[in-house]
């Protein structure tokens, strides 16, 4: 039913809190991360109705610094990085040549409290090691810029859920809190360096935090104890994974991939092609011109039955049109969801679909995405 | 049922032995263990009655949030109860795992499938050593 992996896992600066309270750990990517503490729905709950706490420490942190650090990124990146004003953040692609996806991106400007610029690009944890090698050739082409990885010397922290402000707001000063969606700040409180975000991969209000590792379980457990009046609750990555299905946010390696471009996922108001030249730019105007044929979908299964990754999509002929790529029994709304591919022509809202979970044929609807909205 | 008195699979299903009209007849679990293993359950396949069953073989399943879980048979025989309110009722396979959380009963091929299985105490090591 489960096994436990001991190869030489990677631990984040949270992982012996992790082990200490019970969470299940699992290896992703190389890391040894807690799946959940004590129950997916609960944890999944606690997010969506107060807050909760997330150890996103492997997810890999490269900082950018040197006066063309901008235009280097603004190649590598399928939207424009030169006008990101200071404090914003950008959702972007990384593309290769033909259009392909190497992975999806968060990069923001960013300023020290001593008026230093920086950018920083949060890339996915199993892409860390790829995107490293991907920059590495392209970095010799701008020998004023200095690429670190800061993967290992931080943590990251998600405070996630509609009291995250509160919480967040009895540790920060109140310009953190008035952040606007998708700004950040670095902050200096007690000589702590922090970078503040106001992202995250839940679908609900939430702050993402960067801090130095040694002061990563400090963090952890104050956010914890200025929390505990709206009982916030420590999640992992299973709720992870259903609070960012219920949002239709897509998770590299199922609904992207470098065999899918930014267009065919529906990311394409993350491609930007007027007046640049990047990485994947021919490629991807060839996309918008002639699209693929196939299109990602929200699907919702009668029954109880979730389908999962993998999962064919099947006409009334017969014929498989397309196949699953995440998929869940949805705890908010309380009945399956699964995000996949199908045939253009018929993704279609309100289109009955079969899915064929292991052999035996589930009825489903093509709905609209995201499956969940906050209000 | 007491678990003491139990067989166990390696998948973590128990069956257990009792008499009814005559016959003997297997019930067949899954136990507290695989429950909390599974954690937040939200479907449970069942076999039809009439269904042939063999030990080792799948014969349902059991889906949490996070993944599908194969039931797989401690003996051979015929399904000859499927425990349908269980179903609507997932809870109760963690409430009650040895008693009103029985799956399907099974009309023995042969009691000698029963050999190869587990007794209490070395499943107990086996959830341990897990």
């Amino acid at each position: 039913m489960s096994e436990s992996h001991q190869l030489e896992l990677k631990t984040t600066p949270l992982t012996q809190w992790h082990v200490d309270h019970g969470a299940r750990m699992v290896n992703f990517a190389g890391y040894q991360m807690p799946v959940q503490y004590s129950s997916i729905l609960a944890e999944h709950a606690a997010t969506r109705n107060a807050a909760a706490l997330f150890d996103i420490s492997h997810m890999g942190r490269l900082r950018f610094e040197g006066p063309r650090a901008h235009e280097l990124l603004d190649y590598l990146l399928t939207r424009r990085v030169t006008d990101i004003p200071t404090g914003a953040v950008r959702y972007s692609l990384m593309c290769n040549e033909m259009g392909g996806v190497l992975d999806d991106v968060l990069i923001s400007n960013l300023e020290t409290p001593s008026s230093r610029h920086f950018f920083l690009l949060v890339v996915n944890a199993s892409n860390r090691e790829k995107i490293v090698k991907w920059i590495g050739p392209h970095l010799a082409d701008y020998p004023d810029v200095v690429c670190n990885d800061v993967t290992e010397s931080t943590a990251m922290i998600a405070v996630q859920g509609p009291r995250s402000a509160e919480i967040v707001g009895k540790l920060f000063a109140p310009r953190v809190v008035e952040l606007a969606y998708y700004r950040a700040l670095v902050v200096d409180q007690m000589h702590k360096p922090c970078i503040i975000s106001r992202t995250g991969y839940t679908g609900e209000d939430g702050f993402e935090l960067i801090v130095r590792a040694e002061d990563a379980g400090r963090v952890w457990e104050n956010l914890l104890l200025a929390g505990r009046q709206h009982a916030i609750t420590a999640a992992g990555l299973g709720a992870r994974d259903t609070l960012r299905l219920e949002a239709a946010m897509p998770l590299y390696g199922h609904e992207l991939s470098e065999e899918m471009d930014p267009i065919t996922c529906g990311l394409g108001f993350a491609v930007n092609l007027k007046d640049r030249v990047f990485i994947g730019r021919e490629a991807l105007e060839n996309r918008r011109s002639r699209p693929l044929g196939v299109k990602r979908i929200g699907l919702r299964l009668a029954g109880k039955r979730a389908a999962r990754e993998g999962a064919s999509l099947i006409d009334s002929d017969g014929r498989t049109v397309g196949h699953v790529t995440s998929g869940t029994f949805s705890p908010t709304l309380q009945y399956p969801i699964a995000m996949g591919y199908i045939a253009s022509e018929l993704a279609i809202e309100g289109t009955a679909i079969d899915v064929d979970i292991r052999g035996s044929k589930a009825t489903a609807e093509i709905v609209t995405l995201p499956f969940y909205r906050r209000v | 049922m007491n678990p003491e008195d139990l067989k166990y699979n390696v998948s973590h299903e128990w069956v257990g032995l009792i008499e009814e009209n005559g016959e003997q007849v297997a019930v067949v679990g899954i136990t507290d263990f695989a429950v909390e293993q599974l954690t937040d359950l939200v479907y449970m396949a069942l076999p039809a009655v009439g269904t042939r069953v063999k030990a080792g073989q799948e014969f349902g399943e059991v889906e949490s949030v996070k993944a599908v879980s194969a039931l797989y048979s401690p003996v051979d025989g015929e399904v000859i109860a499927s425990h349908e309110e269980l179903v609507d009722n997932l809870e109760t396979l963690g409430s009650d795992p040895f008693g009103q959380g029985w799956i399907i009963k099974v009309r023995l091929e042969n009691v000698t499938s029963l050999d190869g299985l587990m007794d209490r105490a070395a499943y107990l090591q086996q959830c341990a050593d897990a």
